[in-house]
């Protein structure tokens, strides 16, 4: 062996606990899903860890299920594959749009809901989805099992709550109660490829008379991290959606976001087109819901 | 110390040596001389180096080359059966679909891949599917007029 | 000749490398490995302007693996120059641009090189040594260049041309002016005057294969280098010059090319391989990474232009001022001058200044891409005649034709127009459907015109007669858009073969007579007519075998669609029969009997070729809530003189086109503060992808250009020019917004709407 030379192990555990015992021996070890932002971090020198952990031969972190509470996803199954599901459609379109969006279809073939969240980029497309929908993660580790909801799961840019020894294995979203549906939107440049300048999600919950009773909003790329704005979410409860409360919703996002200038978009831009993007998400979000 | 590795290319048993952090589209063009790949980017946004990977379009040059351990890899090198030409490289032939032709090998896998999920696609359908694949010379219309004449070329294969 | 009617020439067959392109044989630059091969990386500097103090490289000398280290102290001086293509540039730049010397001049260029037994040991290696540098303030645009107490690049430049103030110490390259007759009288004169100032930003070819090449110097001193090029010649006797060869030494033997735009036209690579490989002794390979494509190599001129033109109640142009500032990069050398000829070209104008003025910023050095100068000095002009249009309220394209230049009129940029098509192209535009189709909400339409005169140069060909009539061609262009197939074509039309059985071949320095790039939109219309004289000598060289098998004079055999028919009375000297026409095939059968191999050659030398115009109609789309756009309708006209193949003519346009809309809409460098390119992939480096374009009408107009046998004009650099123009004035139809800047990203849109709307209800 060359001294100081890249020798990088590659390993494939075939169960949770043997990824965690890996891991948790070797803090350097980097858990592998999809690659695309690994290796991509990889590639320009920014990560360089001293093993990839390949997760994706551990059956339950590639299966998808839907039962009667709702859809467990393995942190490591590819966008491709959620958004060939066509319940998840049906019952969570925003999240299966959110996952669609996630680049190109090279990078759908490999690209996981899982990493997705782990990597915790300010601009990742399905946090908000995930957001509305109050989904939780399923992490495991040296102690066991835990469940964190994703509002706390990622803490900062990069940065997620996950100690040294876990991984996560699941995300667990909850069914939509009825007359509940979701909706993501985000802004691109672009037609295609691009990382989201500013992204939206809502999920809103209808009565009989068209009323909203309950909604979540969220707002992504346009902060530290993708956050709920409960104020838009108050903005419109109790509200048949009219322009009114549109427009206030629309607002409280603007008010909400805590943008930068970077190569992608200016801070003023973010604000302005968060509010625009709240108001087209929540009225997606409420046609959806009134066909529920 | 290098990894053993077998898998299937192109429908035959392989195997090769490769590093645990090295890239399965390095294994194909270094390793085992599979050029038709193309590096553009190495980081996933040209599309250049699109194979499928147990029949799923992937950025070769986003999965490590161990990866490919008992699964089927398809690259540009595995589309003609003997000395037949598959019907989308016979198209994008005729309908003059390349101009430098370093982007062909990367569209003519994806389309592939196109094609296998949904046989009659729109046009619009094309154009998003084929988003990851960039090329700088045609502007993508003959390619997409290409992708659609294959898809009908096919279909009315398969009708008889 | 506009009457000649052809048998081969502008049919459509399948082009004779196809096969290799789809299967994946064809070999670029990175496919081929040679044995014993030694792999190169470059160590590139962090700063954007320092004065290096010291290298040192015993750490990357004493790693296992790594058998040579070079940096740039070891390469000689060059004072020679080279001609590229359409524009000659200092060997001296172009050496201490790949490798420097005593200072960095941009960020990411190359300070040392290593090769080792492997890619990773080699860049290893080059992070291994210790350069120790004086950090210097960048400067990164024109106004920032040419402040008083900027830093200064180059303590030796002295500005080129008509400089107005000091001629040293500055970064003011070079200064041009073209005039004609009165200006300020011009001006008095109009009864409209439109000014503007415009801003474009650094764009890059954005070929889709990086620069690679594997070069070996031999034992005896003899090199071979393999490499991905538009100049294989360039590529000679630029890496002989540079890394201190004989060219007579050198061998350049050009891979299958993945997109150059004229970007492939400079070297890079090539020196630094054979120095590498001279030292090592083995063949050493180079590649670049996307990310070094972007950083190292050269883009084009970032650009403030300055545009004022004055009209005639009645649309009769009468007076225009055109000032340029293009960047260069960090080397002088920008196409500033080919922008001031190309910006005022479509119009008969009497009065005209033009000042253009070539600045050195710590960027890359610029490389040409395609049709370079022209698109940004267009943009600016075609939307001042934009704007004069709806100040006059004319139909814009009614408005080109009362100024429109035509056979007989003096270009603006000196010699007088042959035939041209620039009016039937404006007529064609303006009956075409999309010229009237009805517009949605929120959408605009916009039309621009593009120029370029397309160059002529060296070219040689040889054509090669086999026994069984078949044909071979051999050019030393390498093929970028389909010049082979054309070239197969030509042959085939010249000795009416089938095109089938000719062999179209791109050779080396060796086998290949002397020729210049691959570029210029020059191969179809200069190597071509070499290509159409090789075929015609052995056209002349079959009826002369003709002749002696009929015994009778040369001058009466006649030719007629790939057979030599005798004169009436004509006899078979051997049989005594009656002599019948015979085929190609038949003549060649013969050929060791009648005076052995049957081989044409020609080299010539071409003035310009003819000038070529285009326009395009741009319809779009704008989000007014969020300022994002698409295209929603494209038409691309152009003279092309005549279509040889005209599948790869539309490919032209519609590539052409593609990137235009890029470079108006999204695409553009973004610099930090300190000279940092912070986009330097293909993510955030944002070129048009497929769902970005609708499908590109085209509309070949074919006005011959005298200057060719089949009437041919360049045609690839073209179409680039009008699109920026068009989208923008698109977009000015849609959003009211005349926007003065690139790209025309949807931050920019929404806050310029905003605004407008702010003005409007404010009023």
């Amino acid at each position: 062996m060359i001294p100081g030379m890249l020798s990088i192990r590659y390993e494939a555990p075939a169960t949770i606990a043997d990824a965690v015992k890996l891991i948790q021996a070797d803090p350097d070890a980097k858990i592998l899903a999809g690659g695309t932002d690994l290796l991509v971090q990889f590639r320009a020198g920014v990560r360089t860890p001293s093993a990839f952990v390949d997760v994706k031969r551990i059956p339950d972190l590639v299966g998808i299920a839907i039962d009667r509470d709702g859809l467990r996803l393995g942190a490591a199954v590819c966008a491709a594959a959620i958004a060939e599901q066509a319940e998840v459609r049906r019952i969570w379109p925003g999240l299966a749009e959110a996952v669609h969006l996630i680049g190109s279809t090279q990078i759908q073939g490999r690209g996981t809901v899982g990493g997705n969240l782990c990597n915790a980029s300010p601009a990742a497309d399905t946090t908000c989805a995930l957001l509305v929908n109050g989904a939780v993660c399923v992490i495991a580790g040296p102690n066991g099992e835990r469940t964190v909801p994703v509002d706390a799961f990622v803490v900062g840019p990069g940065q997620t709550v996950l100690a040294r020894g876990e991984l996560l294995v699941a995300i667990r979203v909850p069914r939509p109660a009825p007359r509940t549906a979701d909706a993501y939107l985000r802004l691109i440049p672009r037609s295609e490829m691009d990382i989201a300048v500013v992204g939206a999600a809502a999920s809103v919950t209808l009565d009989a008379g068209g009323t909203c009773t309950a909604v979540r909003v969220a707002i992504g790329a346009v902060a530290p991290t993708a956050r709920l704005v409960p104020a838009a979410a108050q903005a419109l409860v109790g509200t048949k959606l009219d322009e009114s409360a549109l427009g206030a919703a629309a607002n409280a996002a603007s008010a909400a976001a805590k943008p930068i200038d970077d190569k992608r978009g200016t801070a003023a831009y973010r604000r302005q087109v968060a509010g625009v993007l709240v108001r087209r998400a929540v009225k997606i979000a409420a046609a959806r819901a009134e066909n529920r | 110390m290098k990894l053993h590795i077998e898998t299937t290319i192109n429908g035959e048993p392989t195997e090769f040596l490769c590093d645990g952090h090295e890239t399965l589209l390095s294994a194909l063009r270094n390793g085992l001389g599979l050029t038709g790949t193309k590096e553009g980017c190495a980081t996933g946004d040209c599309g250049a180096c699109s194979v499928l990977l147990d029949g799923r379009l992937v950025p070769a040059c986003l999965v490590l080359a161990p990866e490919a351990q008992g699964r089927s890899v398809t690259t540009i090198e595995g589309l003609a059966t003997g000395d037949a030409l598959h019907p989308i490289q016979r198209v994008f032939l005729e309908d003059a679909a390349l101009q430098c032709g370093i982007c062909t090998p990367g569209f003519i896998i994806a389309a592939k891949a196109l094609l296998d999920a949904n046989p009659n696609p729109t046009e619009e359908q094309a154009r998003f599917w084929l988003a990851g694949n960039l090329c700088r010379c045609t502007g993508y219309d003959k390619i997409i007029r290409a992708v659609l004449d294959a898809a009908a070329v096919m279909n009315e294969g398969a009708a008889v | 000749m506009s009457e000649r009617t052809f048998d081969v020439v502008g049919t459509r067959p399948v082009r004779h490398d196809g096969v290799d392109k789809v299967t994946g044989r064809a070999a670029y630059g990175a496919d081929a490995n040679w044995p014993g091969m030694l792999h190169g990386a470059l160590l590139r500097s962090p700063h954007a302007h320092a004065r290096i103090v010291s290298i040192d490289t015993s750490a990357a000398e004493a790693m296992p693996g790594v058998k040579a280290v070079l940096v740039g102290a070891e390469l000689p001086d060059t004072n020679a120059s080279i001609s590229l293509g359409e524009a000659a540039i200092e060997l001296r730049d172009m050496s201490h641009s790949m490798l420097a010397r005593t200072k960095v001049v941009y960020h990411g260029q190359a300070v040392a090189a290593v090769a080792a037994t492997t890619l990773d040991i080699a860049k290893e290696a080059a992070s291994k040594i210790v350069v120790t540098y004086d950090v210097l303030r960048p400067v990164l645009t024109v106004d920032e260049a040419l402040a008083p107490g900027a830093p200064i690049l180059h303590d030796d430049l002295v500005t080129k041309g008509a400089a107005i103030g000091p001629k040293t110490n500055t970064n003011l390259a070079a200064r041009y002016e073209f005039k004609r007759g009165d200006l300020d009288a011009g001006f008095d004169a109009a009864d409209v005057v439109v000014e503007r100032e415009f801003r474009t930003p650094t764009v890059h070819q954005g070929y889709i294969e990086p620069h690679a090449c594997i070069a070996r110097c031999g034992e005896d001193g003899r090199a071979v280098v393999w490499a991905t090029t538009q100049g294989p010649f360039v590529v000679r006797d630029a890496s002989a010059a540079i890394a201190g060869l004989d060219p007579a030494h050198v061998k350049v033997v050009p891979s299958e090319i993945g997109g150059g735009f004229g970007g492939k036209i400079v070297v890079y690579l090539e020196p630094i391989a054979l120095a590498l490989s001279r030292k090592a002794h083995r063949p050493v390979k180079m590649v670049m990474t996307r990310d070094e494509v972007f950083r190292a190599t050269g883009p084009t001129s970032g650009t403030k232009t300055h545009v004022k033109i004055g009209a005639k109640r009645d649309g009769t142009i009468v007076a225009a001022k055109v000032s340029l500032w293009y960047e260069a990069g960090a080397f002088r050398g920008s196409p500033v001058g080919a922008g001031a000829m190309c910006a005022l070209a479509p119009y008969r104008i009497p009065n005209f200044f033009i000042e253009a003025h070539d600045v050195v910023v710590n960027k890359p050095k610029v490389a040409a891409y395609r049709a370079p100068g022209s698109p940004m000095a267009m943009f600016a002009v075609e939307s001042v005649v934009d704007e004069l249009a709806r100040e006059l309220k004319m139909d814009p394209i009614d408005l080109r034709l009362k100024n429109a230049v035509d056979e007989g009129d003096q270009a603006a940029y000196g010699p007088k127009f042959g035939p041209i098509g620039l009016k039937t192209l404006l007529r064609a535009a303006k009956t075409h459907p999309h010229w009237s189709a009805p517009l949605g909400p929120n959408q605009g339409r916009g039309f621009a015109l593009g120029f370029w005169f397309n160059g002529g140069m060296n070219s040689a060909a040889t054509v090669t007669l086999g026994a069984d009539g078949s044909a071979a061609v051999v050019t030393g262009n390498p093929d970028i858009g389909g010049t082979r197939a054309a070239q197969a074509m030509m042959v085939a039309e010249e000795l009416g073969i089938d095109v089938d059985r000719v062999r179209p071949s791109v050779g080396d320095t060796d086998t290949a007579g002397y020729t210049d790039v691959t570029g210029g939109s020059r191969v179809c219309f200069a190597t071509g007519m070499a290509v159409i004289n090789a075929a015609a000598e052995v056209r002349e060289e079959l009826k002369r075998r003709a002749a002696k098998i009929w015994n009778v004079s040369p001058d009466a055999v006649a030719w007629e669609k790939g057979r030599v028919i005798p004169p009436t009375g004509a006899k078979e000297t051997k049989s005594g029969a009656d002599a019948q026409p015979m085929s190609v095939a038949q003549v060649a059968a013969k050929m060791t009997h009648t005076g052995g191999p049957i081989v044409g050659r020609a080299s010539l030398y071409a003035p310009m070729a003819g000038p070529g115009f285009g326009g395009h109609i741009c319809d779009v789309e704008v989000d007014p809530e969020t300022g994002r756009s698409r295209i929603v309708r494209y038409t691309a006209l152009q003279d092309v003189g005549k279509a040889v193949h005209p599948s790869y003519v539309e490919g032209q346009m519609q590539g052409g086109a593609a990137q235009g809309i890029g470079w108006a809409l999204n695409e553009e460098y973004v610099y930090n503060r300190d000279g940092v390119m912070e986009n330097a992939g293909f993510l955030d480096y944002r070129m048009p992808v497929a769902s970005d374009l609708p499908f590109i009408d085209t509309v070949i107009i074919e006005v011959a250009n005298p200057l060719h046998p089949y009437g041919v004009r360049g045609v690839g650099e073209v179409p680039i020019v009008p699109p920026l123009g068009a989208v923008a004035n698109a977009m000015r139809s849609a959003t009211g917004v005349r926007f003065t800047q690139l790209p025309m990203s949807p931050p920019r849109v929404l806050e310029h709407i905003a605004a407008r709307e702010a003005v409007a209800v404010g009023a």
